[in-house]
């Protein structure tokens, strides 16, 4: 990753360098001084889901549509590997080899991403969010009931990753920067592409699509675009998904789970593309860890009363959160306000969102 | 503030340290039932099974005490195998008991062979191929499996009740399949049918059965119903509101007390239906009946009377504490003298004689019961008789047995 580039001077983040270099270093040291459960169901575990969210969060924050079927693209391009690539089930497996598996499968994600986005750019706020949950539902039955492609409430076993230059790559510590790798990459490409020709007019059309129709622009197909951009970021995100598990099954992009991306997102905070990594850090260790906390029949109560928290407390979530506390912990030079994201102030996407 | 931190942190400490001292002569035990989701009454009924075993020990086996850990899972296998990696990797149990459903098992199977120094016992999840193809080494279950349960009911229903040809409505996964396949086996081979046509696969949690009652065929003489929880519950309701006559056979899940202790009109009309599983709630043997008597005491707020799910798990938690008992406490060795102590174990539990086959899957006894009304109005299974010692492959040899094929929708084809 060019850091020159991503670090320049238009971007504001330049006026806090050493924290992104103490982040990436800790991030980048992290294995060393976690367990291999730490690592792996936490760590990585963390950075897939907010990957995914990552694609939500794009597409949200940049261009005002709030999608729900982020993880279906993701679950699709993970169906995609079981059926194209091995499995141990004994249905489908043609046993492409695993390259070509995962190009195929994260561009029929990208083009499936696309088609939602052709079905649902033409809609605003709430509508859109109800097509693509209509979608969501729509692919978790069809994958539950179908069993000639997808078999059906089984799913798929025995997804294995490839094991190149001698690693294997589902072992805690190579999965890690896989995964790392994979979002740090996602996370620069959305920097820069939000700074971008088309970044900018994505922002532009969030916040006034007339007036960017009327200049000339094919508003629709800057959506679709984005669509497709954030389905190769999501169905990405759905091939590493599948090889952490083992396995695909409809439970994989049930209901809950598509909800669970939604939450990673907006308690992460969807102004700048740090933020559903923050979200799904708190999410996972929420959800491995208020078991101990508190009684077992109350826990799933403690995980949504501390997002609830989050979002009553800082509409931005932790991001925000954070934003808040900056100015009064004196750290570095103080930041107006308004440059703290990469994008000017939205108010579309918390109006959405408070309509979910 | 400050302070505080620091106060925090010195008692985190202090906590730490006793944490590590107490560990010495303790032994950590996971136990992982579904307690979200559709099945969390059934997982919490599981719960209640594991402490019941624990209470009869005083949490100590092998002179060491037994600190409980406990994992949840909402049925799916993703969530199974991450609350099962949590208590293994993050908690660090060196046996876990666990978890409750069929696809889970299957997960957690394959999760078992990548942690060859950890003990699994199953908790109850009965889908065949946990144990029969490729078992995992480290994975024993002394519950029995979906087909095991059926035992005796396919006879039943062909010598008994004269039946001959019946339609069958079930849930479409794994434990289901396994069922209508303990079912049907016997029941075909004895001459019965089954059309694939009348085989009804319904999604776990399907609200509405009005198509599937419509689309019953008239001429077959009952219908085999393997459903479980707030399913068969439905089911039940809207096939006597639509009005329903023909008779019906049950599966393990669908007459069991999670589903007969359920308030309405469908009580009447249950009577009389046969059914098959591991445990049967009027069965007069002393040892029942203390169980019975214990799972009361203990838990005043539970069902009138233990559901196979308390009794599933208690019957695991009960062998894992055995054999802790057998080698002393004593896991140093990745568990291996443990998990012999565990294959040879043969003991006695409030539903008979239980041991353990080569591939690691219970043989124990079966009850074959009927739906009737108790003394006091409640809906209870009267058990016309135990089917001993019935094993995995229901008599036949394992080659044999292996030809029958996997279980699925259409496995027996029956024709």
């Amino acid at each position: 990753m060019d850091t020159d580039r991503l670090f320049n001077k238009s971007n504001p983040f330049a006026a806090i360098p050493a924290w992104s270099w103490i982040i990436g270093l800790l991030l980048i040291l992290y294995p060393s001084f976690a367990s291999d459960f730490f690592t792996y169901q936490i760590g990585a575990y963390s950075l897939l889901l907010g990957t995914v969210a990552l694609s939500l969060m794009m597409l949200a924050g940049y261009g005002g549509m709030v999608s729900l079927a982020q993880l279906t693209v993701a679950g699709l391009a993970g169906y995609l590997m079981a059926i194209l690539g091995d499995n141990s089930v004994g249905v489908m497996g043609l046993g492409w080899p695993w390259w070509l598996a995962v190009i195929v499968s994260v561009f029929a994600a990208a083009i499936f991403s696309a088609f939602i986005g052709a079905i649902s750019v033409r809609t605003e706020g709430i509508y859109t969010i109800m097509i693509t949950l209509a979608i969501a539902v729509a692919f978790f039955y069809f994958v539950r009931q179908n069993y000639t492609l997808f078999n059906g409430f089984t799913g798929f076993a025995g997804v294995e990753p490839p094991t190149l230059f001698g690693i294997y790559w589902r072992d805690p510590v190579p999965f890690y920067y896989l995964s790392l790798a994979v979002a740090t990459g996602f996370v620069g490409a959305v920097l820069n592409a939000s700074r971008s020709t088309f970044g900018l007019s994505l922002m532009a059309i969030r916040d006034n699509p007339r007036r960017m129709r009327a200049l000339g622009y094919n508003v629709a197909a800057h959506r679709i675009a984005a669509y497709f951009m954030s389905g190769i970021i999501a169905g990405t995100a759905g091939v590493l998904l599948v090889w952490f598990n083992g396995r695909i099954s409809p439970g994989t992009v049930g209901v809950d789970v598509v909800i669970d991306i939604l939450v990673i997102a907006v308690v992460g905070g969807l102004r700048h593309p740090i933020g559903p990594f923050l979200g799904a850090i708190a999410f996972v260790l929420l959800e491995n860890f208020a078991i101990d906390l508190i009684d077992r029949e109350r826990f799933n109560t403690v995980i949504g009363l501390a997002f609830l928290l989050v979002v009553i407390f800082s509409p931005d979530g932790i991001l925000g959160l954070w934003k808040r506390l900056r100015p009064k912990l004196r750290l570095g030079k103080s930041v107006p306000s308004a440059a703290a994201g990469t994008t000017p102030t939205d108010s579309h996407v918390s109006e959405s969102v408070k309509e979910v | 503030m400050s302070g505080f931190v620091r106060k925090t942190l010195v008692v985190a400490a202090a906590l730490s340290i006793s944490g590590t001292a107490v560990a010495q002569d303790s032994i950590k035990m996971g136990a992982l039932a579904t307690l979200e989701g559709a099945f969390t009454v059934l997982g919490e009924d599981g719960m209640r099974g594991v402490k019941m075993a624990l209470e009869e020990f005083g949490y100590e086996a092998g002179g060491k005490k037994i600190e409980l850990i406990t994992g949840s899972s909402d049925a799916s296998p993703d969530s199974a195998v991450r609350a099962a990696r949590k208590l293994v990797e993050q908690d660090g149990v060196p046996i876990l008991i666990g978890p409750l459903s069929g696809s889970e098992g299957l997960a957690i199977k394959d999760y078992a062979k990548t942690q060859p120094d950890v003990t699994f016992l199953n908790g109850t999840s009965a889908a065949q191929d946990t144990t029969l193809r490729a078992p995992a080494e480290n994975f024993f279950r002394f519950s029995t499996d979906g087909a095991q349960w059926m035992a005796g009911l396919g006879e039943y229903a062909y010598n008994e009740k004269g039946y001959r040809k019946v339609a069958v409505l079930a849930e479409d996964y794994s434990f289901p399949y396994t069922q209508v396949f303990g079912f049907l086996e016997p029941f075909c081979r004895l001459g019965g049918e089954a059309p694939i046509d009348a085989r009804f696969w319904v999604p776990i949690g399907n609200k509405d059965y009005s198509s599937v009652i419509a689309a019953l065929p008239d001429d077959v003489d009952a219908i085999y119903v393997a459903l479980g929880g707030a399913d068969a519950v439905n089911f039940l309701t809207q096939f006597e509101q639509a009005g329903g006559e023909l008779p019906l056979i049950g599966g393990s899940i669908t007459v069991d007390q999670s589903v007969l202790g359920s308030k309405g009109r469908t009580r009447q009309f249950v009577v009389g239906t046969p059914s098959a599983g591991p445990v049967s709630d009027t069965w007069d043997d002393p040892r029942w009946a203390a169980f019975v008597a214990a799972y009361q005491k203990q838990f005043p707020d539970g069902f009138p009377s233990p559901s196979l799910f308390a009794h599933g798990y208690y019957i695991n938690t009960k062998a894992a504490l055995l054999a802790l008992n057998e080698v002393g406490g004593d896991l140093s060795d990745g568990g291996k003298k443990y998990r012999e102590a565990l294959s040879n174990l043969e003991f006695d539990t409030p539903t008979g004689m239980v041991k353990l086959d080569e591939r690691r899957e219970a043989i124990a006894d079966i009850f074959l019961t009927e739906v009737i009304e108790g003394p006091d109005g409640n809906l209870l299974n009267k058990t016309i008789k135990v089917i001993p010692q019935v094993n995995q492959t229901l008599g036949v040899p394992y080659e044999k047995f292996l030809e029958y094929g996997q279980v699925g929708r259409e496995n027996p084809s029956c024709e």
